[in-house]
């Protein structure tokens, strides 16, 4: 093996060789390199990130040696984004790193089409005027953008992009497609050559759990008018049943069948998450539709036509207790019908192609295979204008999170975030920024959040004094432990943004490093 | 370098408003004031255990949280799979020890801070060693090595004679794991808080695959690689154990696999599995790790100076679909032989040490075997160094009674070997032993009368 596959061994196991290509390929733009930037490039760049361009336009100070692990005492005075840039290098020469010598509230302000060479903008420690405006730069040209910030013990990440399709959402635990319920001629043909009575012991209890459960849900079935058991009742009596099909108590096979009844009464056809999918209205598809709504038209089709209901068979099936032969054969079958199915699809691909005056040819087979593959667990991301859920949150939702005692703090911080935003532009410095005043700086912010809330019609009184006193006593202090938190949660979903794997986050990520009852506010 | 900082006196600026300032929603034992942060970096001690994906992080985090004292423990050395996130570690830095190349690379950029590398295994550090520090940090991915610092810092733990823990010999710590997108941070205090032990069951052991299905109806990639190398390599290669870290030996199990897959028609056998399989190799990236590690930081922060409340007292992350977090409260298992008063046996004046050693190996609640025994910081027998297993022979022969200077009761702390689950695991376990016939409240009723 080659060096860099060495390297990026223990993440290639999670995101494999097309994950990775994907983040050599990208390139970021960082705004601001404090403690909150510089960690969520560090692991970005420590994976193997394509290139990074640093933009920061202050210089190194004393406070800077107290958080940020990518300046040392011989940086004093010089440029931080090019300190940070430096160290940033020295741990991957993969990775092209730049920097430039500029603020970012003045970039977004002067040169707005500067972030369309882009694939991620990683904005951090942005006060609300900057992010709105830039969050309309990057919609505008359809850059993926993540916001990052700490303060004190709080923070906050959300993401920003118009629509993040997922192929290979990868879930942790997903129910296999076995199709026990309904099996097609070829597996209902190889369940009836193996005999459940058979008298050689060690064959019985190597029969797979798949093929008993085919053959003994089609014997229910036709002893029940042809339905299959539904009722609390059905179920234990069917169980009952494959409980006295046992010759011996050590029989694996029986004992994973009975615990995979239930996929024999679960209900044909698919999630409401994959419904609302094919029923969006992207899926009408024009010459102007990406790739993969293209394979979404074509999946609506064939669950209408061929599929009979269902999305494409994938055509794995879990291990379980089996003679070799038994086992391999009823891979055969599976992967049989996933490829049928997934000839199926790719003719509509092909078609639909063609009837939106594309090339029929413009999405490879190995695309529509893994999108067959992954057919029931595709996901779409999409997310609000900041500014649009800033002006018109989801008003119940907000009410919801106000009075309940779970999200009091997450909610409470999301407001006096915002609120000590205003406070800077009202003072020109954040609440408890400098020793002294500190009384008066509380009230004046509790005046600015109260006023926030009222404004969007909700009562300012939820807010605590309490944690309006804390919001003054962090004083906008970026402490390393809440950066290296929040910076390491940016990074995680820039990875899944580039890679195109697993599920991006949803809504706002408020850091609550009080009690770490951190939440998500949807708004 | 004794002090550069003098010189950058606004370098804790950020963390000075924290730990100066009052707040409400604070530690019981908050006291804000200038001199918090002068005490944290100089009483303040802490351990980081294990200097791989975590333990960068974690010796990272705590220098830049103010804490000036800290010493970092591994017996690994650097290899190019760490790369990927460790990033103290540079390719040129392969074959070296992980805590002297971490320790030398924070110092050298964080300018005050003073770490202590340990290369070597935590086993073979004494308890006095351990009770240096006033908080241990675990960064670690064995089960059996959290058990073991578990164990020690457990060891510490004194109740009084109303069985509450006394709060002078709790040795907090704080747990970090990760595995791909997910990860733990948990705070122990024990006594207080569930230790390890208590919640054990988080951590169910791996299931193995079945002999007879390696050697006879295998079906999978998996199954192919455990027959190459749990079944063939031994029939074939004898006396040579096997080696995961020999390029060769990893090659001739993956040749074998393949044989066997081809030979029942298996997909799927690769090189990489392989390593995977038989390694037992848990995927790891930076950022889970980052997020973890600062996790447990920020809450090393908190025990030492109480400027917030404290996670209370376990926080799990899933980054998988979408972005998870959830702190549970978990509690103690009263009847814990770790953090629980201690195991209590009953004893005959005239049962001598060798004897008493006999009894630990019988006793369900412990199954010791190889045990060395202190009382009090005196060690009564010890298997080893050889030198001290010598000098201290002479004690088997003894009655324990006598040993422990004739007091009706005293708690004894015994390192050795536990089984569990087939395996033996190196342990130290609490006893409070009691003599029989002694009558101990007589003596406490003469007390009060003196
Ligand atoms: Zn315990």
């Amino acid at each position: 093996m080659a060096e860099p596959k060495i390297k990026y061994d223990r993440q290639l196991r999670i995101w494999g060789e097309q994950g990775q290509a994907a983040l050599e390929k990208a390139s970021i733009c960082l705004l601001n390199c404090g403690p909150t930037g510089s960690e969520t490039l560090k692991n970005l760049v420590l994976g193997g990130i394509g290139s990074i361009t640093v933009i920061d336009g202050s210089r190194v100070e004393a406070s800077d040696l107290g958080n940020n692990f990518m300046v040392d005492d011989s940086s004093i005075g010089q440029s931080k984004a090019k300190c940070v840039c430096a160290f940033l290098q020295e741990l991957n020469d993969a990775v092209k790193a730049k920097f430039v010598e500029e603020s970012p509230d003045a970039l977004i302000e002067t040169n707005p089409s500067f972030f369309s060479q882009f694939t991620l903008v990683i904005a951090t420690q942005l006060v609300e005027t900057s992010m709105l405006k830039l969050d309309r730069i990057c919609r505008r040209a359809n850059i993926m953008l993540i916001f990052a910030r700490s303060y004190g013990l709080t923070g906050l990440v959300r993401l920003s992009l118009k629509e993040h399709n997922v192929i290979e959402s990868k879930p942790d635990h997903f129910l296999d497609d076995l199709r026990l319920n309904h099996p097609w001629p070829e597996l209902k043909r190889f369940a009836e050559t193996i005999d459940l009575n058979v008298t050689d012991p060690v064959v019985h209890k190597h029969i797979p759990y798949v093929v008993i459960l085919v053959k003994m849900a089609e014997e229910w079935a036709s002893k029940h008018d042809g339905c299959l058991p539904s009722t609390r009742e059905e179920k234990k009596e069917f169980k009952d049943l494959l409980k006295a099909r046992m010759i011996a108590f050590d029989e694996d096979n029986y004992k994973e069948a009975i615990e995979a009844a239930f996929k024999v009464s679960t209900p044909r056809g698919f999630s409401s998450n994959l419904r609302q999918i094919i029923d969006d209205s992207a899926a009408e598809v024009d010459s102007t539709s990406s790739d993969f709504w293209v394979m979404v038209a074509a999946l609506k089709e064939f669950i209408a036509n061929e599929g009979e209901g269902e999305p494409p068979l994938d055509g794995s099936i879990p291990d379980m207790t089996s003679l070799t032969e038994y086992y391999v054969n009823l891979q055969k079958i599976y992967q049989a019908k996933a490829e049928a199915d997934f000839l199926a699809i790719e003719q509509r691909v092909r078609k639909i192609l063609k009837r939106i005056g594309r090339e029929p040819d413009a999405i490879s087979k190995k695309i529509i295979k893994n999108f067959c593959k992954n057919a029931r667990k595709l996901t779409v991301c999409r997310y609000r204008l900041i500014e649009d859920e800033f002006n018109s949150p989801i008003l119940p939702e907000l009410q919801k999170y106000l009075t309940d005692e779970d999200y009091s703090i997450a909610v409470g911080f999301y407001i006096l975030l915002r609120a000590a935003d205003r406070f800077a532009t009202n003072y020109n410095r954040f609440p408890g920024m400098f020793d002294g005043e500190i009384d008066e700086e509380i009230s004046r912010l509790k005046t600015i959040a109260v006023g926030i809330l009222s404004d969007l019609g909700c009562n300012g009184s939820t807010l605590t004094e309490d944690l309006i006193n804390e919001m003054c006593r962090f004083g906008a202090a970026e402490l390393h432990a809440v950066a290296a938190f929040i910076g390491g949660i940016a990074s995680q979903e820039a990875i899944k943004l580039i890679t195109k794997q697993f599920v991006p986050m949803s809504g706002t990520f408020i850091f609550n490093g009080i009690d770490h009852k951190s939440q998500l506010l949807f708004l | 370098m004794v002090d550069a900082e003098a010189d950058i006196s606004d370098r804790w600026r950020d963390l000075d408003k924290l730990l100066s300032r009052p707040g409400n929603l604070v530690g019981q034992t908050f006291d804000p004031s200038p001199d918090l942060k002068n005490d944290l970096r100089q009483y303040v001690k802490v351990l980081v255990v294990g200097a791989g994906g975590l333990g960068c992080e974690l010796l990272k985090d705590l220098a830049l949280s103010g804490f000036q004292n800290l010493e970092v423990i591994d017996m690994d050395r650097i290899e190019v799979t760490n790369l990927n996130r460790q990033f103290l570690f540079r390719l040129q830095d392969v074959g070296k020890p992980k805590a002297e190349v971490a320790a030398k690379r924070v110092m050298e950029r964080i300018s005050g801070v003073n770490i202590v590398p340990h290369f070597g295994r935590i086993q073979d550090k004494d308890l006095a060693f351990y009770n240096e520090f006033n908080i241990i940090a675990l960064g670690l991915d064995s089960i059996e090595a959290r058990s073991y610092i578990n164990d020690v810092a457990c060891s510490f733990l004194e109740y009084d004679s109303e069985d509450n823990p006394c709060e002078e010999t709790i040795k907090p710590m704080v747990d970090g794991g990760t595995e791909g997108f997910k990860g733990h941070a948990r705070v122990i205090l024990p006594g207080v808080t569930p230790c390890f032990e208590c919640t054990i069951w988080l951590f169910p052991p791996q299931t193995k695959f079945p002999l007879c299905t390696l050697a006879e109806t295998p079906r999978t990639a998996a199954h192919c690689i455990e027959y190459a190398h749990l079944i063939k390599w031994d029939e074939v290669h004898g006396g040579n154990a096997f080696d995961a870290d020999n390029p060769d030996h990893m090659q001739w199990i993956y040749t074998e696999a393949v044989k066997r897959a081809e030979l029942f028609g298996i997909p799927g056998v690769t090189y990489t599995l392989t390593q995977g399989v038989v390694k037992n190799i848990i995927p790891a990236i930076a950022s889970t790790n980052a997020i973890i590690s600062a996790a447990c930081a920020l809450e090393a922060l908190k025990i030492a100076t109480g400027c917030s409340k404290m996670l209370s007292n376990y926080l799990s992350y899933n980054g998988v679909e979408g972005l998870h977090t959830k702190v549970t409260e978990f509690v103690r298992d009263k009847d814990c032989p770790v953090c629980g008063p201690g195991v209590l046996i009953e004893l005959d004046t005239s049962i001598t040490l060798q004897k008493f050693m006999e009894l630990l190996g019988e006793h369900p609640k412990l199954l010791l075997s190889k045990s060395s025994i202190s009382y009090q910081g005196e060690n009564l027998y010890m298997q080893a160094p050889p030198v001290l297993e010598e000098m201290t022979r002479s004690n088997l022969t003894l009655p324990l009674f006598n040993l422990m200077g004739k007091v009706p009761k005293g708690v004894v702390n015994v390192s050795g070997m536990a089984r569990k689950d087939d395996k033996k695991i190196s342990c130290t376990r609490k006893l409070r032993v009691l003599f029989k016939g002694i009558d101990g409240v007589t003596d406490m009723d003469m007390a009060s009368g003196a």
